[in-house]
């Protein structure tokens, strides 16, 4: 009881939630109760006007204008950059290469970092609880390269086992890519261990962090990873932009990515010379609007501090944990030591998209179906889960009304 | 009665807990599997076809109540019918669930139950799963069938 008060002082959720338009509003004649937060975050107010101000007045193209308008336009950019390799601790600004998002990072390592060096009998080592993001990619690699997609399994929590994972690290590795937090499951995988050991042989890492860098404090240099990802979207910013973390030195070696203008130095019709990083890897005019926004966001969630978020957000978790668990007939999948709060469970009596229909007439948004992780859905023998993936503006009533929702899928399907 | 209610009728929820021709069929001379990858609800429709005629139907497979209930009542309702007798119910049926106002009612029978899909526009695909498997079994493709 202590606990709740010492956060409710440090975030006051009521206040913030006043921050998010969009949670304001009525579904179906209810309160709009949004757990699908592991899908995509809603947005402050302070990211939409930043959207806002820079359409109304900012907008200009970057990095070649020399008028008034292009060099805010550049500053404001530039100084997005910053305020991200600051949030996740880079060491430096150009270690950080704007994307659409997770999906198109883990596409720009595997092509860029992999298909050049990666041979026939090759390892890429993922494990059995990823996201297709990263999964495709990879089989994609190996399919030009020759190399294999090795898959290290989890135990039914849901955590990666340790042993399982060792046996397949080897010299033939050539990378590991791991998601920081199932999207699907919730765990919360041991990277620095995972990095520790993946370095002891010299093989890179790559942390998937969609669902890692909105929840918990992310430090890419503590971590020691090599490349990291995340998207804007699920953290609280604009869709369609993202970030890619890669130390300079392997940036700097890999070759580009796509191709066009502004990821130049020099072009003549005989010989092309490459910008550096990061605008190697940032061909054509970028999403402006995304990264400032992106920008706006990050500051955002800084504000609030990510410790806060990360011990308010558990608490949430266990509160839901303990709701749902003494529902009758309701199976959790995904019980790791280590989680985040996401909760995915199947009910006995009703299919997930029934759950899923009936808590929307109710109001509550949920996500039900496969979560893009069909291998995950498989290895627990389910079809699909109902998930509900909470963020620091939704509440214990919220989780109340999940509750109320669930018993009424469950007077319906008795 | 409410939306939700609408959509889980009686019957449907009947359906669902207990499905009927549910069963492999040893007699059938066509099969054919049905797959909605954006939910993971899969079935398998098997046919004893004759003459043109449907002599018997069965499915078997895994997904919501909707279309578990939809493929279950399919199978009654399209037993004894010749081929385009079944593809002319589709199309009844397949207007209704959409909210096109004329559809033949007559034809639809014990199936406006599911009317109340057509409020719910993001289950159409639940509640036609069955039924587009059984279309691709009558034109004899031996592949799966996928809602996308």
């Amino acid at each position: 009881m202590t606990m709740q008060r010492d956060t409710k002082e440090r975030l006051d959720v009521a206040k913030i939630r006043l921050d998010f338009p969009a949670l304001a509003q009525e579904v179906h004649g209810h309160a709009l109760v949004y757990l699908d937060n592991a899908a995509t975050a809603q947005k402050p107010q302070c990211v939409i006007d930043t959207l806002n101000r820079y359409y109304s007045l900012e907008n200009a193209n970057i990095h070649r204008g020399i008028h008034y308008l292009s060099q805010q336009a550049t500053d404001a950019y530039d100084e997005a950059r910053e305020k991200i390799a600051r949030f996740l601790g880079a060491r430096e600004a150009r270690e950080i290469i704007f994307v659409r998002g997770t999906t198109e990072a883990v596409n720009l390592v595997a092509q860029s970092y992999g298909r050049p060096s990666f041979r026939p009998g090759d390892e890429i080592l993922i494990t059995a609880m990823e996201h297709h993001s990263n999964i495709v990619p990879w089989q994609m690699l190996a399919e030009q390269t020759g190399a294999r997609v090795v898959i290290a399994p989890i135990d039914d929590r849901g955590e990666l086992i340790w042993s399982e994972f060792e046996k397949r690290l080897g010299k033939k590795t050539k990378i590991v890519s791991l998601a920081h937090i199932s999207n699907a499951l919730g765990t919360i995988n041991p990277v620095t261990k995972i990095i520790q050991a993946a370095h002891a042989l010299g093989v890179p890492v790559l942390v998937d962090g969609a669902q890692s860098a909105p929840h918990i404090r992310v430090n890419v240099q503590e971590m020691d990873c090599d490349f990291f990802a995340f998207s804007g979207h699920k953290l609280y910013g604009p869709t369609g932009i993202g970030a890619l973390y890669g130390k300079a030195a392997l940036l700097e070696a890999m070759p580009p990515y796509q191709s066009g203008g502004d990821m130049i130095s020099a072009v003549t019709f005989e010989k092309t010379v490459y910008n550096k990083i990061p605008f190697k890897f940032e061909a054509g005019t970028p999403h402006i609007a995304g990264v400032i926004g992106l920008g706006a966001a990050v500051d955002y969630v800084s504000r609030l501090g990510l410790e806060a978020i990360a011990q308010y957000e558990h608490e949430l978790l266990e509160y839901g944990t303990k709701k749902l668990e003494a529902i009758d007939g309701l199976r959790f999948i995904g019980t790791a030591r280590e989680k985040s709060a996401i909760l995915s469970f199947v009910l006995a009596s009703a299919h997930p998209h029934d759950i899923g229909t009936i808590l929307d007439q109710e109001g509550v948004a949920i996500r039900a179906g496969h979560h893009c992780a069909m291998p995950v859905m498989e290895r627990f023998g389910v079809p699909a889960t109902a998930r509900a993936s909470f963020a620091f503006y939704n509440t214990k009533e919220e989780i109340d009304a999940l509750v109320r929702g669930i018993y009424k899928v469950k007077e319906i399907f008795q | 009665m409410s939306e939700i209610n609408e959509l889980y009728q009686e019957m449907i929820l009947d359906h669902t807990k207990s499905p009927r021709n549910y069963k492999a069929l040893p007699t059938s001379n066509r099969r054919m599997e049905g797959y909605n990858p954006l939910c993971g609800d899969r079935y398998t429709v098997y046919l004893d076809l004759a003459d043109d005629v449907i002599r018997d139907i069965s499915f078997q497979g895994s997904g919501c109540a909707i279309s578990k209930s939809s493929a279950s009542m399919m199978t009654q309702a399209v037993k004894g019918k010749t081929t385009e007798e079944a593809r002319r119910l589709f199309q009844e049926f397949h207007k209704m669930i959409t909210g096109v106002t004329e559809y033949n009612k007559n034809l639809i029978g014990k199936l406006t139950v599911f009317q109340g899909v057509s409020e719910f526009p993001v289950r159409v695909k639940c509640a036609t799963l069955g039924w587009h498997t059984l279309a691709a079994a009558l034109t004899g493709n031996e592949k799966t069938v996928s809602t996308e």
